[in-house]
């Protein structure tokens, strides 16, 4: 297992690579889902809040 | 059958249908990045002649190619919003340069990771890892100068220029293997006389291919979802985004 790791010395620049690939895609993933979440509950408060004057 | 396409040119009919293809194309980026990330590792044989090393070329390819395809996507959008003034084309255009801009990333990172080991440097100064930087710059002032200009017609029109006078760089960054003496290696897959011409074995070729449907399924799903959002932001206070939320509930 280690030794697979170790991608034949390789390990350090494989890891890194898929790594922040992986990391970049994570976090675009939660970023863009977050937003139109929050939106979507700002715009559905400002909606009940007119409604109920 | 006649179909209007301008139909889904409208954010009122966009919005329902990009979320459809939202969930499909997000579906598909999980699975095919499974099978790709498997053949990756596990599948793909050890190369003779770079050793374990090589296998950052199924990230590096892919992530480059998408940078200079959703560069040119986001060109035509831009375009296209310039030419019939459809609110929702420049829309796309800045839907797809966050994306864009982080595949543009990862290619300079990777190509860094890879050219380490390889070449025995992180970087040089060659006209295709140039080109790419500047790619990446072009990716930064496009967003940077939307985000400058408080109206977004005026903010779309002056980004959707740089945008187009910035396609010039895409084929420079394509034939700079081959205009200029380069330390970077040719293409991978050359398109011939005889069918696809590549210098890997099938079953490279293959873990390559199905890594960049997964870069595109994930780049379909983010651009749409992010393109939802910005409908929802500019068109918030309307009476189309008003009935839609009430008709959710």
């Amino acid at each position: 297992m280690a030794e697979w790791f170790a991608m034949g010395g390789h390990g350090f620049y494989i890891w890194g690579s898929f790594g922040l690939s992986a990391l970049f895609m994570i976090v675009e993933t939660i970023l863009v889902v977050r937003r139109k979440r929050t939106l979507l509950q700002r715009l559905g408060r400002m909606i009940r809040m007119n409604s109920e004057v | 059958m006649a179909v209007n396409l301008f139909k889904y040119s409208s954010p009122v009919t966009f919005y329902p249908l990009a979320g459809k293809l939202a969930l499909l194309f997000g579906v598909a980026a999980v699975v095919l990045l499974g099978i790709g990330l498997y053949m990756s590792f596990f599948v793909a044989p050890t190369d003779y002649k770079q050793g374990e090393g090589y296998r950052i070329m199924f990230i590096h390819v892919p992530a480059a190619w998408m940078s200079m395809f959703i560069y040119v996507v986001m060109a035509c959008w831009a375009a296209a919003g310039m030419i019939w003034r459809t609110r929702l084309s420049s829309m796309m255009a800045s839907a797809l340069a966050p994306t864009g801009a982080i595949f543009t990333f990862i290619a300079l990172w990777t190509g860094a990771l890879w050219g380490k080991p390889m070449w025995g440097a992180w970087w040089v100064w060659d006209a295709r890892l140039t080109s790419e930087l500047i790619l990446l710059f072009l990716y930064i002032g496009f967003m940077a100068l939307e985000s400058a200009i408080d109206d977004p017609r005026r903010a779309a029109r002056a980004s959707g220029l740089l945008a187009l006078v910035g396609v010039i760089n895409v084929p420079i960054i394509y034939y700079s293997v081959q205009w200029w003496n380069t330390l970077h290696q040719g293409a991978s897959i050359k398109m011939g006389g005889s069918g696809v011409e590549s210098s890997m074995t099938e079953v490279m070729l293959w873990t390559m291919l199905i890594m960049t449907f997964a870069c595109w399924s994930y780049t379909i799903a983010i651009a749409l979802t992010r393109v939802r959002s910005i409908i929802l932001e500019r068109e918030g206070g309307t009476v189309w985004v008003k009935d839609m939320l009430q008709g959710s509930k």
